[in-house]
């Protein structure tokens, strides 16, 4: 038997790290939305969408750090003490809008400060993924195992610009998640919201594409060269019918399918990523291959994987139904 | 100018200020999520509401700290990473899979079945609810599983090898990884630990509102299930501790001569120190109160055994004596005081005077946070007392680190200090507060959710429900 292992684990991390940014995202989208919810009965409304939720949603992401330990342990040190900066804003973030889901409630003296905290949270923790992701496709200095660049070469145009279009697809994601989960006057304010927010995650991505490629000559090539152009040019198009799409589902009144289709969209992004990316993990320094783990880690992990993902899967989805439809201020009662 | 104190030093102190608020939080939810699951147990077993009403009372307390732990946990799976490079790319092959398997195992479970728990009472009925009940609880105990297998891993490394790269690799069976020769120990030794924590709690809680109204029903039956908890489980967790020291004797035997304080060796039987001032300068205890044998006999069951002293051990190989010292008897300390006031639990019982005798009340009250302390003493031990290693006798803590500079991790410490201090000092308060509250009958749902109506209910009713019973 000679599979790659380290291809297999290659995908179960970038699919759950898919899973985490779509999951994670209309959450953090909805915190960064928070402040053009009127204080009262809409906030309220938004927070119980996804109270119930969201640290199911932010397992993921531990998931995708702890994977990333266990696949390819050579990566995890490098990008995490690479990007040592952004990655503690984004812990400290996660912090305060994680705890903001319980506190707000509690203390209505200070809910304003809570508002705040998880608004300011979402924020930082979305611009800093955002960030990370731009250092990540510009490369990383590595020599001898170890990271070998400044403690600011991951702020750029580039990164901050990456920071902004994740910030903007969140709040995209977000608002379709609400229009999906509210009804009235508030779903109309998600309408209009969605409008904008899809006008502008359009922009960023079609602006994160032109850039991507001019920042390494391997980008380039792989994008542009024949006869990867015949493959990778699909990812483009399906952008463009996704999009269109969207617009038709807005102008029909449909809830479920502007969600669905900024998912959608989220997909065909992450899929360009990859294959801008591949086969590296660290871009330019280190191949998947070359940050794998050992084999008998890898086989010992993926006999875990196989049976409890399906698992994972099936009651993280149960859960989603056990709160489905319409959520309505008065939340769910024990 | 003063000179910032080395990179290492500071990634050091980052680690174990993180680590320490972290641990707290499992300490506390291991133990509650147990706790809740034998509340909602007998609800549904004997139908008496005031379960019930516990049940509730106290899943508002287990939501915050779940909550907190969640935030802080996250934070402790990213630092490997950003604060010990070099170690999770050495490591990693060998602590990555379990690491990856607790996250699967213990955490989406947890995740996955919190919110029916918390949110889903009258969305899934009685049985469904109460099975998620237990998956929650299931699954702190999966996680403290996993994890303390990583770090008994690292303190009684096996079943490795190595690699070109300078990586431990498994070598052979996981089963010799992951049940590594300290781990059944620390494992019951630890959850044990937990259990006390939250019976602790729940019994201070108790004492506090008996205090004030001895006939509150609620409360007696609080400080009753505590009462029994420090009675039967203390004694026994003193018996895990002595094995778990046996245990480590002869695995780690450096880290007891630190808690012992012997810089000397004694060939002829070891003296038991009480107290006494740790000075390394001089390679003795100072004021040393010691009886004499006892600490043979205790360790060899012999009280003429020889017992080697850290003068045996390189200078550079020995952790700092004085904090795995102080920390062991503060550990140690608490622990008899626990049984101490189990026994005395016992003798208000045969009195009949478990509900009204004050002194035994304050006492309670005064050993609430007692769990939450020792389990900070035995951590400081175990983890001060393996230095200078991460992987013990085989890879250094001076190795482990990121090359990161020390202003970017001074400043990072200084965030990690003002924003933990910040969020979860609310989150204490906030818990005191829930907690000053007399448990009764009729006990709200959860206050974390607005009561109020999207137009189903009338205008008055917009008035939030937390008011009120906050």
């Amino acid at each position: 038997m000679d599979i790659d292992l380290a291809m297999v684990w290659a995908f179960i991390i970038v699919f759950a790290v898919f899973v985490y940014v779509i999951m994670d995202g209309f959450d953090l989208g909805i915190g960064i939305l928070f402040p053009f919810f009127k204080v009262g009965h809409d906030r309220d409304t938004a927070m119980n969408s996804i109270a119930p939720v969201w640290d199911g949603n932010e397992t993921w992401l531990v998931l995708g750090g702890g994977g990333l330990l266990a696949a390819f342990p050579l990566a995890y040190g490098v990008i995490f003490s690479g990007l040592y900066a952004p990655i503690i804003a984004m812990l400290l973030a996660l912090v305060f809008r994680g705890v903001a889901f319980e506190f707000r409630w509690r203390d209505p003296a200070h809910r304003a400060a809570w508002d705040l905290a998880f608004t300011g949270g979402s924020f930082i923790a979305a611009l800093s993924q955002g960030v990370v992701l731009g250092a990540l496709l510009q490369g990383i200095k590595v020599s001898n195992r170890t990271y070998a660049g400044g403690w600011w070469d991951w702020l750029t145009l580039f990164s901050i610009l990456t920071g902004v279009g994740v910030v903007i697809a969140y709040a995209l994601l977000g608002a379709t998640w609400l229009i999906l989960k509210t009804e009235g006057g508030m779903q109309r304010q998600c309408v209009r919201l969605a409008w904008r927010l899809g006008a502008a995650t359009l922009a960023a991505i079609i602006i994160v594409s032109i850039a991507t490629p001019f920042l390494a000559g391997a980008y380039y090539e792989r994008w542009f060269s024949y006869p990867n152009i015949l493959f990778a040019g699909f990812v483009p198009l399906l952008v463009g019918v996704a999009s269109l799409a969207f617009v038709r589902s807005m102008r029909a009144g449909r809830e479920l399918a502007p969600f669905l289709l900024a998912l959608f969209i989220f997909l065909l992004c992450f899929v360009g990523l990859a294959i801008s990316i591949y086969p590296f993990v660290v871009p330019g320094a280190v191949t998947i291959w070359e940050a794998a783990t050992h084999r008998s880690s890898q086989l010992f992990m993926l006999v875990g994987t196989v049976i409890i993902m399906p698992l994972i899967l099936i009651y993280t989805g149960w859960s989603y139904w056990v709160f489905r439809g319409k959520v309505r201020a008065e939340g769910y009662h024990a | 100018m003063t000179e910032l104190p080395n990179a290492l030093l500071l990634a050091r102190i980052q680690f174990a200020f993180t680590i320490s608020f972290h641990f707290l939080f499992p300490a506390i939810t291991i133990g509650l999520a147990s706790y809740l699951a034998v509340l909602e147990g007998l609800w549904l077993k004997t139908g008496r509401a005031e379960y019930m009403d516990l049940f509730r009372y106290w899943i508002k307390i287990f939501a915050l700290v779940f909550g907190m732990g969640v935030v802080s946990g996250i934070v402790m799976s990213y630092q490997f990473g950003t604060n010990w490079a070099a170690f999770a790319d050495r490591a990693g092959p060998i602590i990555g899979p379990p690491m990856a398997y607790e996250v699967l195992t213990a955490f989406f479970l947890e995740a996955g079945f919190l919110g029916v728990m918390l949110f889903g009472m009258n969305r899934v009925g009685k049985g469904l609810h109460f099975m998620a009940t237990l998956m929650v609880a299931i699954g702190t105990f999966i996680s403290a599983f996993w994890i303390l297998s990583v770090n008994s891993w690292m303190q009684t490394p096996a079943g490795y090898a190595m690699n070109a790269e300078g990586q431990f690799i498994p070598a052979g069976s996981w089963l010799h990884i992951i049940f590594n020769p300290s781990f059944p120990y620390r494992l019951v030794h630890t959850v044990s630990a937990a259990y006390l924590t939250t019976a602790f709690i729940v019994a201070g809680v108790g004492a506090w509102h008996l205090l004030r109204n001895r006939e509150n029903g609620h409360s007696r039956i609080m400080f009753s299930m505590g009462m029994w908890m420090a009675a039967i489980v203390a004694p026994i967790q003193i018996g895990l501790g002595d094995l778990h020291g046996l245990n480590t004797l002869e695995h780690q035997p450096v880290k007891i001569m630190a808690m012992e304080g012997h810089y000397q060796s004694h060939p002829e039987g070891a003296p038991l120190i009480l107290f006494g001032l740790p000075n390394a300068a001089e390679n003795r205890v100072d004021y040393a109160i010691e009886i004499p044998k006892l600490s043979s006999l205790i360790l060899k069951h012999d009280l003429n055994a020889p017992l080697a002293g850290l003068d045996t051990m390189p200078v550079e190989n020995r952790p700092p004596v004085a904090i795995v010292f102080w920390a062991f008897r503060i550990m140690v300390g608490l622990g008899f005081l626990m049984a101490g006031i189990g026994m005395l639990s016992l003798y208000a019982r045969v009195r009949g005077t478990l509900y009204t005798w004050k002194p035994l009340h304050r006492f309670a009250l005064m050993m609430a946070p007692s769990g939450l302390l020792a389990v900070l003493a035995g951590w400081v031990t175990t983890e001060v007392g393996r230095q200078p290693w991460t992987v013990y006798g085989l890879m250094r803590t001076a190795e482990s680190a990121s090359p990161l500079a020390a202003p970017a991790l001074a400043a990072s410490l200084a965030a990690f200090v003002v924003v933990y201090f910040v969020v979860f000092g609310a989150g204490v308060l906030y818990i005191l507060k829930l907690m000053a509250k007399p448990p009764q009958a009729h006990e709200t749902a959860p206050p974390n959710i607005p009561v109020r109506s999207a137009g189903i209910t009338p205008g008055p009713a917009l008035k939030p429900d937390f008011i009120q019973h906050n």
